[in-house]
C-alpha cells in the first residue's frame, strides 16, 4: 500500500476543510456554557434582562453553525475516506492480478477477499469517522482543559488527574481486546471454512450422509465462537463502566469541591454551572479513548496484511520488469528516498514508482505484445521444473512445429498439466527453456505468449455470466466492440420496478450505464457468428439451442446446473473463440461421450492450421498426433508417431490393448 | 465480464417486517426471566440517571448558595454511593445481555445450519454458495446489535424519553413546552431523511455484495483470465463495480449524515426557547436558576435517547432484512423427509427395482425448461421397439409400460425418466451407458434418493425407498460422483470420511484397492499431508484416487460409480479395477462411463437414451443383438483403431 502521508497529500485540501470545520465546530461547543453562564450569572443573577436576547441569539448562532459545521466535517471525511479507500482498492487489485499463479496455490479465496473488502476497511475507517474521533478527542480535550483552567486551575487538577488515567486503562483495555478479537477473526475463519466447505461439498456430505457429522462439526465452532465472544464481552464489561464511573464521579467531585469553591467566595455560581457543564462534556472522549485506539490498532494491523500483500512480486513478469521490480524493493528499504520519489511523481495520476527504464520497457512490451505474432512452432529444450522442492519435470524436450498436433499421455500426476502451465507461462522452467517460435518465452511479453495460446484446462471454470459472455473472453477484441454497440441499444422496458425505482431516486450515470450494458444485450453479427461458429466446432450449439434463451442463458456460480460434459463443451468454444494460434486441450473431452468425443475430434482435424497440444487417457484422441510423448514420474518414456509407439510395444502399446479390450 | 450473474440482485419474498421481528425476538422468550432483571436494573438505573440533575440542583439551588458544607458534602457522598451502585448494576446488566444475545446468536446459526443440511439438491442448485455462506454468517452477526439493542435502548430509551418529559411537565410545564416545541419538527425532518437514507443504504449494500461476488469470482477464476489475458478487462469491470460502490456510499451518506445535525439543531432550538420562556416569560425571579441549569441537562437528557431510537430503528430496518433472510431459509421445505415410521435398515442386501419410475427434476415447481419435449414420442416408440424383442432378458427389464399408462396415471409426463422399470438382483454390476444428459445420472441420483421419483415405485431389497430412513440408505451406499469434493485437512482425514472409525490399516488397505497409496506415500507427508482448498495441489486424477479410497473405505452394499475413473490413466484404472474387484464381490455397483473398456466386466449393461432404458443385457447378448450398444461399441472400436 501506498504511503499514508501519499493520500493524506492527495487529498490534502478536503481533509484542510473537514479540519478546519472541525475544529470551530469544537470552539463552537466551548462557547455554548460560556452562554449559559452569562444567561445565569449576567441575566438572572445580575438582572441584566437587555443582554438575554443577545445571548440567545448567540445560542441559534451556535446551534446553526454546528450544523453546518457538523454535516461538512462527517460528510467530507466519510466522502474522502471512501475515495481513498476505493483507490487502495482499485490499486490492490491491480497488483494482485498481476501476482502468479504460486500465489494463487498458496493463498486462500477467502484470504484474498479479506484483504481487499475487510482490511481495506478498515483502513478506511482510519481514513474516516475513526481519524476524525480521534482528531475530535484530542481538540475537545484540549479545549474543555483550556476553558477549565480559564473558569478555576484549582478544580481543573481533577480532570487533569482523571484524564491519563483513563488514557492508560484503554490503553490496557484495547491491548487485551486485541488479542480476543484476533481469536474472533480467527475463529470466524476457521467457521466460514467448515461451512463453506459444507455447502461447496454437499453432494459429498450426502453421499455419504454425513449431516450429522458436519453438524458437530459446525457445533463445535459455533460454541468456540461463542466462549470467544463472551471472552470479549467480559473484558470489555471489566473495564467500559470504569470510564463511566469515572466520569460520573468527576461531575460529582466538581460539584463537592467547586461547591466549597463559590462557597468561600472564589467561584460564582455561574462558573460553577458552566465547569459542571464542561466536566459532563468532558466524560465522553474519554469513554471513547478504548474504543478508539482499539480501531486504530485493527486499522494498522490491516495495513500490515495488505502491505503483505504488496511485498509478494509477481514470479512472472515481462523481462525488463522484473529488473524494475527488483529495483522497486531496494528503494523500499530506503524509506527517505521513497518517500520523496512519490512526492515528486504527482498528485494527479498514480505516481509510477517504476524506473524509467521499467516504464519504457513496459509499455515497449505492451505495443510489442500487441504488434508481434507467433506462427505457432513450440519447442521446450530439456525442460525441468521444480516447485517447492518438488520436481515435476525433468529434462523434457520436444520440437512441435507450426500447424503440427503434439499428443501427452502419462498416468495421473505425471506431469502431464505442468507442460500446458509452462506454456502459458504460469511457472517457469527451472532448467532449460521454453521456446515459441525459435524465441524464449522469458523474452517474449507475457500477454504475447499467453495471446498465442488457447487452453482448455482441466479444471473447467466458467463465470456465472451468460454463454455468450463467457465465450467472448475468449475472442475478447469483438467483445469490447461489441460493449460498445450494447450501451446504444438501451431498452428500457426491461428494467425491473426495482430498479427503475432505484434509478428515479438516484440516477447516478453509471447506473444506467451498467444496465444498459446488461439489458441492451444485443450483439453484432459479426459477434453472434464469432461465438455460434466457436459452440459448433465445440459441439455445444446443440444443447444451447435448446436452452431458453440460448446463449444468452446466464450460467451459475461455478457453471452449476450445467452437467460435466456441458460445461467441458463451453470451455472448449472459449478456447476456440481466442483464435490463438496454439490450441492445448487438456483432459478436456473426458467428461464427453464417445460421440460427441468424435464430433470434436472431427472439427479438431479440420483445424489444421493450429499448433494442437492434445493431453489424454484416451488412445482415440492423441493418435493422431504427429508426435506422441508419454510421461513417466515428469520424464519422457516413450515417444514417436502412433505406430512407433504401437512397435514399442511398451506403455503405449499396453494402454491400447487395455483400451480396445482385447 | 463475468457480472451479470453476480450483480444479480437476490429476490426475497415479501414478508412484513412486523412477521419477522416478531419471529426473532421469540427467540429472547426463552430468557424471560433474564430480561426481566435487566430491564428492573435499567430502571433502576435510569432513575439514577434522572436522579443526577436533581442533585445538582439541590446542591447549587440550596446548599451552596446557604453555604452549607455538610449539608454539601453529604449530598455529594450519597451521589458517589449512588453513581457506585449504577454502575455495578451496568456491569450486570452488560453481563446478562451479553450472554442473551450471544446465546441466541449461536441457537440461531446453529438451527439454521441445521436446517440447511436437511434441504435437498434443488436447493443448493439454484443458489450460489456465497449467498448461502453470507446467510449463516454475515446475516446472523447482523442481528446482534438488534437483539442487544432492542432489550437494552427500546425499551428503556422509551421509558427514559417519557420519565423525562413528565418530571419536566411536573417542574414547570410551561419550560418543559418551551423546550420540547421542536419535537415535531424533528420527526418530520427525521422521517424525510430516514427513508432517503435507507434507500441509499440498501443500494450500498447491494453494490458491496456485487462486489464481493466479482473479487471471489475473479480470484477463483485467475488461471482463466490470467491465460486469457483478460486482466485489462477484468480490471476494468472492477474498477468500475468499486466507482459504484464508492459512489453508493457517498450518495447514502450525503442523507445520513444530516441525521445528527437535524436531532442537534432541533436540541438548540429547544434550549432557546426554554430560556427565553424561563427568562422572558416566567420571569428569572419564580424561575430558580438551579431550575433552569437542570432543565439544561433534561432536555439533553430527552435528546440522547431520542437519537439512540432513531438510530435503532434505522439499524432495525437494516438488519430485519438479513432476519428475513435467515427465516427465508428456514422455511424452505426440505424436499427429502423421513416418513412417519420410518425404518432403520441395519443392513441391505442389495437387491435394487425400479417400478414404472418417471421422474423430472422440475416437477415439483412445474417449471418448463429447455429440454427436449420432441424427444418424448421418439424415446416411446423407441422403447416399445426394443422391448417388442427382449426374450434375451434374464431379470423382466419392461420398458414402457405403453403410452396409455403415462396418461392414464392422470400426472404430466415426466421428461428425464419415463415409466422405468428394471431389477437387479443383490450383488451383480450394472454398467449404464449412453449419450451425454440421458439420464444416467439420474438413474444413480434416484437410488441414492438425493431426489423423490415423481411416479412409480423405487424398491431396496424389495422395501420401498420412501419407507427407509435417508441416513440409514445412504450409510449403506457407497456413492462416487462426478464432482469429488475433498476437505482442507489431511489425506488421511479425507479417506476416513468414508466410515468415521475406520483405523488407519482400513484406509491404507482402501487406498491400496484403489492403487492411491503409492502416490500418497510419495506426498510430503504421506497420509497426513494437508489438503489445500479444494484439493489445489493435487491432480485431477489424484483428487479422484483419493474420493475412490474414501467411498471404498465406507464398505458400502450398493456402490455407486458415477464416472469415478474419468481423470485416471487407462493403466491406473486397470489396476483400480483389479483393486475392487475382490471389494466388489457380492455387493451390488452400478458403474457410470462412457469408455467402455470400463464396463467390460459388467454382468449387464444398461443402454440409457431419451428418459428410458432402450436396452439391457450382458455385453455378449447386446453384442450379439447388434442393437444401441453394439453401435456405441463398434463407433469407439473404429475410432480408437483410426
Amino acid at each position: 500500500m501506498k504511503k499514508v502521508s501519499y493520500y493524506l497529500k492527495k487529498y490534502w485540501y478536503c481533509y484542510l476543510l473537514a479540519g478546519a470545520a472541525l475544529v470551530i465546530y469544537e470552539a463552537l461547543d466551548m462557547v455554548s456554557p460560556q452562554v449559559t453562564k452569562m444567561i445565569i450569572d449576567d441575566v438572572i443573577m445580575g438582572g441584566q434582562l437587555d443582554k438575554l436576547s443577545f445571548a440567545l441569539l448567540l445560542l441559534l448562532v451556535i446551534g446553526v453553525g454546528r450544523v453546518f459545521l457538523g454535516y461538512i466535517r462527517e460528510f467530507t471525511f466519510d466522502k474522502t475516506s471512501f475515495r481513498i479507500a476505493s483507490d487502495i482498492r482499485k490499486h490492490l487489485f491491480a497488483h494482485i492480478q498481476s501476482l502468479s499463479v504460486n500465489f494463487f496455490d498458496k493463498t486462500n479465496t477467502g484470504e484474498i477477499m479479506a484483504r481487499l473488502k475487510d482490511d481495506v476497511d478498515h483502513v478506511q475507517a482510519a481514513f474516516g469517522f475513526i481519524g476524525m474521533l480521534i482528531i475530535q478527542v484530542v481538540v475537545h480535550t484540549s479545549l474543555i482543559l483550556y476553558c477549565m483552567f480559564n473558569i478555576s486551575w484549582k478544580l481543573s487538577m481533577f480532570p487533569i488527574v482523571a484524564m491519563p488515567l483513563c488514557a492508560i486503562l484503554a490503553i490496557i483495555m484495547e491491548r487485551k481486546l486485541d488479542k480476543v478479537y484476533e481469536e474472533i477473526s480467527e475463529e470466524n475463519a476457521s467457521m466460514n471454512t467448515v461451512a463453506e466447505e459444507n455447502l461447496a461439498g454437499v453432494r459429498t456430505v450426502k453421499a455419504f450422509a454425513r449431516e450429522k457429522f458436519e453438524i458437530g462439526k459446525f457445533l463445535k465452532h459455533n460454541r468456540h465462537y461463542y466462549d470467544l465472544n463472551m471472552k470479549q464481552s467480559k473484558l470489555w464489561i471489566k473495564y467500559n463502566p470504569i470510564f463511566q464511573l469515572i466520569g460520573r464521579l468527576l461531575t460529582v467531585l466538581s460539584l463537592l469541591f467547586g461547591g466549597i469553591l463559590v462557597i468561600n467566595g472564589e467561584l460564582t455560581l455561574g462558573e460553577l454551572g458552566a465547569f459542571t457543564e464542561y466536566t459532563m462534556n468532558a466524560i465522553w472522549p474519554m469513554e471513547m479513548l478504548g474504543w478508539l485506539s482499539n480501531e486504530l490498532a485493527s486499522a494498522f494491523a490491516s495495513k500490515k496484511k495488505i502491505d503483505k500483500i504488496y511485498s509478494e512480486k509477481p514470479m512472472i513478469c515481462d523481462k525488463g520488469l522484473s529488473a524494475a521490480a527488483e529495483s522497486d524493493m531496494k528503494t523500499e528499504s530506503g524509506n527517505e528516498t521513497e518517500s520523496n520519489m512519490k512526492t515528486e511523481t504527482g498528485n494527479e495520476t498514480e505516481p509510477n514508482i517504476k524506473t524509467e527504464i521499467g516504464n519504457e520497457t513496459e509499455s515497449d512490451m505492451k505495443t510489442k505484445a500487441r504488434n508481434d505474432r507467433i506462427a505457432g512452432a513450440v519447442s521446450f529444450e530439456h525442460v525441468s521444473l521444480s516447485i517447492d522442492d518438488k520436481e515435476i519435470l525433468k529434462d523434457i524436450s520436444f520440437d512441435l512445429p507450426a500447424g503440427k498436433t503434439l499428443g501427452i499421455m502419462g498416468a495421473t500426476g505425471s506431469g502431464k498439466t505442468s507442460i500446458v502451465n509452462m506454456l502459458l507461462r504460469f511457472y517457469d522452467a527451472t532448467e532449460g527453456s521454453v521456446k515459441l517460435d525459435g524465441k524464449d518465452v522469458r523474452e517474449l511479453p507475457v500477454a504475447l505468449v499467453r495471446k498465442s495460446t488457447a487452453a482448455v484446462m482441466q479444471d473447467v471454470f466458467l463465470f456465472s455470466d451468460t454463454i455468450s459472455e463467457n465465450i467472448r473472453l475468449g475472442g475478447k477484441k469483438t467483445g469490447a466492440e461489441s460493449t460498445k454497440i450494447k450501451k446504444k441499444e438501451f431498452k428500457p422496458g426491461k428494467l425491473s420496478k426495482e430498479e427503475k425505482k432505484m434509478l428515479k431516486t438516484y440516477n447516478p450515470d453509471d447506473e444506467t450505464e451498467r444496465l444498459l450494458v446488461r439489458n441492451g444485450a444485443k450483439s453484432s453479427d459479426e459477434d453472434r457468428e464469432m461465438i455460434q461458429s466457436a459452440l459448433e466446432a465445440a459441439c455445444a450449439a446443440d444443447f444451447i439451442g435448446k436452452l431458453e434463451e440460448k446463449t444468452e442463458t446466464v450460467i451459475g456460480e461455478r457453471g452449476v446446473g450445467l452437467s460435466g460434459g456441458q460445461k467441458q463443451r463451453i470451455s472448449m468454444a472459449r478456447a476456440f473463440a481466442k483464435k490463438a494460434p496454439i490450441l492445448v486441450l487438456d483432459d478436456s473431452t473426458s467428461a464427453l461421450d464417445m460421440e460427441t468425443e468424435k464430433a470434436v475430434q472431427k472439427n479438431l482435424n479440420e483445424m489444421g492450421d493450429l499448433t494442437k497440444i492434445i493431453i489424454a487417457h484416451r488412445i482415440s484422441s492423441v493418435q493422431r498426433a504427429d508426435e506422441i510423448i508419454v510421461l513417466d514420474e515428469g520424464r519422457v518414456l516413450e515417444r514417436g508417431t502412433h505406430e512407433e509407439l504401437m512397435a514399442l510395444k511398451g506403455y503405449y502399446y499396453r494402454t491400447y490393448e487395455l483400451q480396445m479390450g482385447a | 465480464m463475468a457480472r451479470n450473474a453476480t450483480k444479480q440482485d437476490e429476490n426475497t419474498r415479501e414478508v412484513k417486517k412486523t412477521v419477522t421481528l416478531i419471529r426473532l425476538f421469540g427467540y429472547l422468550l426463552t430468557y424471560k426471566l433474564k430480561i426481566l432483571a435487566v430491564l428492573l436494573i435499567m430502571v433502576i438505573t435510569t432513575a439514577i440517571t434522572i436522579y443526577n440533575p436533581l442533585l445538582i440542583e439541590r446542591a447549587i439551588n440550596v446548599h451552596i448558595k446557604a453555604g452549607d458544607t455538610k449539608s454539601l458534602i453529604s449530598l455529594c457522598v450519597l451521589g458517589v454511593i449512588l453513581n457506585i451502585i449504577m454502575v455495578m448494576l451496568i456491569k450486570l446488566r452488560m453481563y446478562i445481555m451479553a450472554t442473551i444475545s450471544n446465546e441466541v446468536l449461536v441457537t440461531i446459526r446453529q438451527e439454521l445450519y441445521e436446517h440447511i443440511q436437511k434441504l435437498g439438491f434443488k436447493f443448493f442448485d439454484n443458489r450460489p454458495t456465497g449467498k448461502i455462506l453470507a446467510r449463516i454468517m454475515g446475516d446472523v452477526n447482523s442481528l446482534k446489535d438488534v437483539l442487544t439493542n432492542s432489550v437494552t435502548t427500546l425499551i428503556p430509551d422509551a421509558i427514559t424519553i417519557i420519565t423525562v418529559v413528565i418530571v419536566m411537565m411536573l417542574k414547570d410545564w410551561r419550560l418543559g413546552l418551551a423546550a420540547l416545541w421542536s419535537l415535531p419538527v424533528m420527526i418530520l425532518g427525521i422521517m424525510w431523511d430516514q427513508s432517503r437514507a435507507h434507500a441509499g443504504w440498501q443500494l450500498f449494500r447491494k453494490k458491496n455484495s456485487n462486489l464481493n461476488a466479482f473479487i471471489h469470482e475473479d480470484v477463483a477464476g485467475i488461471r482463466v483470465i490470467q491465460s486469457f489475458g483478460a486482466e485489462e478487462e477484468t480490471q476494468e469491470t472492477f474498477d468500475e463495480l468499486v466507482e459504484e460502490h464508492n459512489g453508493s456510499f457517498i450518495k447514502a451518506c450525503m442523507y445520513s449524515d444530516l441525521f445528527g445535525p437535524i436531532i442537534d439543531i432541533c436540541w438548540a432550538a429547544g434550549l432557546i426557547a426554554m430560556y427565553y420562556v424561563g427568562i422572558r416569560i416566567v420571569g428569572a425571579e419564580s424561575v430558580a436558576v438551579g431550575t433552569l441549569v437542570a432543565f439544561g441537562t433534561y432536555i439533553g437528557m430527552f435528546w440522547q435517547p431520542v437519537m439512540n431510537l432513531s438510530n435503532y430503528y434505522n439499524q432495525m430496518v437494516t438488519n430485519v432484512a438479513g432476519a428475513e433472510r435467515i427465516f427465508e431459509i428456514m422455511d424452505a421445505e426440505p424436499e427429502i423427509v423421513d416418513k412417519d415410521g420410518a425404518e432403520d435398515l441395519m443392513s441391505i442386501r442389495g437387491e435394487v427395482e425400479f417400478d414404472n419410475v418417471s421422474f423430472d427434476y422440475d416437477d415439483a415447481d412445474d417449471k418448463t425448461d429447455g429440454r427436449d419435449d420432441a424427444g418424448e414420442l421418439d424415446s416411446q416408440t423407441k422403447a416399445n421397439e426394443a422391448s417388442s424383442d427382449n426374450s434375451a432378458r434374464k431379470n423382466t427389464v419392461a420398458l414402457n409400460r405403453g403410452v396409455q399408462s403415462v396418461y392414464g396415471n392422470g400426472r404430466t409426463m415426466c421428461k428425464v425418466l419415463n415409466n422405468v422399470s428394471f431389477k437387479v438382483a443383490a450383488g451383480e454390476t450394472i454398467a449404464l451407458v449412453g449419450p451425454t444428459g440421458a439420464g444416467k445420472t439420474t438413474v444413480v441420483n434416484l437410488i441414492a434418493r438425493f431426489y423423490d421419483i415423481c411416479a412409480g415405485r423405487l424398491l431396496i431389497d424389495g422395501k420401498d425407498i420412501r419407507d427407509i430412513t435417508v441416513d440409514s440408505l445412504r450409510s449403506k451406499m457407497g456413492i462416487m460422483t462426478q464432482d469429488n469434493f475433498l476437505f482442507t485437512g489431511t489425506v488421511r482425514d479425507n479417506i476416513r470420511y468414508g466410515r468415521l472409525d475406520a483405523t488407519d490399516e482400513e484406509i491404507e488397505a482402501a487406498a491400496k484397492a484403489v492403487s492411491a497409496h503409492e502416490f500418497i506415500t510419495k506426498l510430503e507427508n504421506g497420509y497426513d499431508t494437508e489438503i489445500k482448498e479444494r484439493g489445489a495441489g493435487l491432480s485431477a486424477g489424484q483428487r479422484q484416487l483419493i474420493a475412490f479410497a474414501r467411498t471404498m473405505v465406507s464398505n458400502p452394499s450398493i456402490l455407486i460409480l458415477d464416472e469415478a475413473t474419468s481423470s485416471i490413466d487407462t493403466h491406473t484404472e486397470q489396476l483400480v479395477q483389479q483393486g475392487i474387484e475382490s471389494l466388489l464381490k457380492g455387493r451390488t455397483s452400478f458403474v457410470i462411463a462412457h469408455r467402455l473398456s470400463t464396463i467390460r466386466n459388467a454382468d449387464r449393461i444398461f443402454v440409457v437414451d431419451k428418459g428410458g432404458i432402450v436396452e439391457s443385457g450382458s455385453p455378449a447378448e447386446l453384442m450379439a443383438k447388434k442393437g444401441e450398444y453394439y453401435k456405441l461399441y463398434m463407433a469407439q472400436k473404429r475410432e480408437e483403431e483410426f
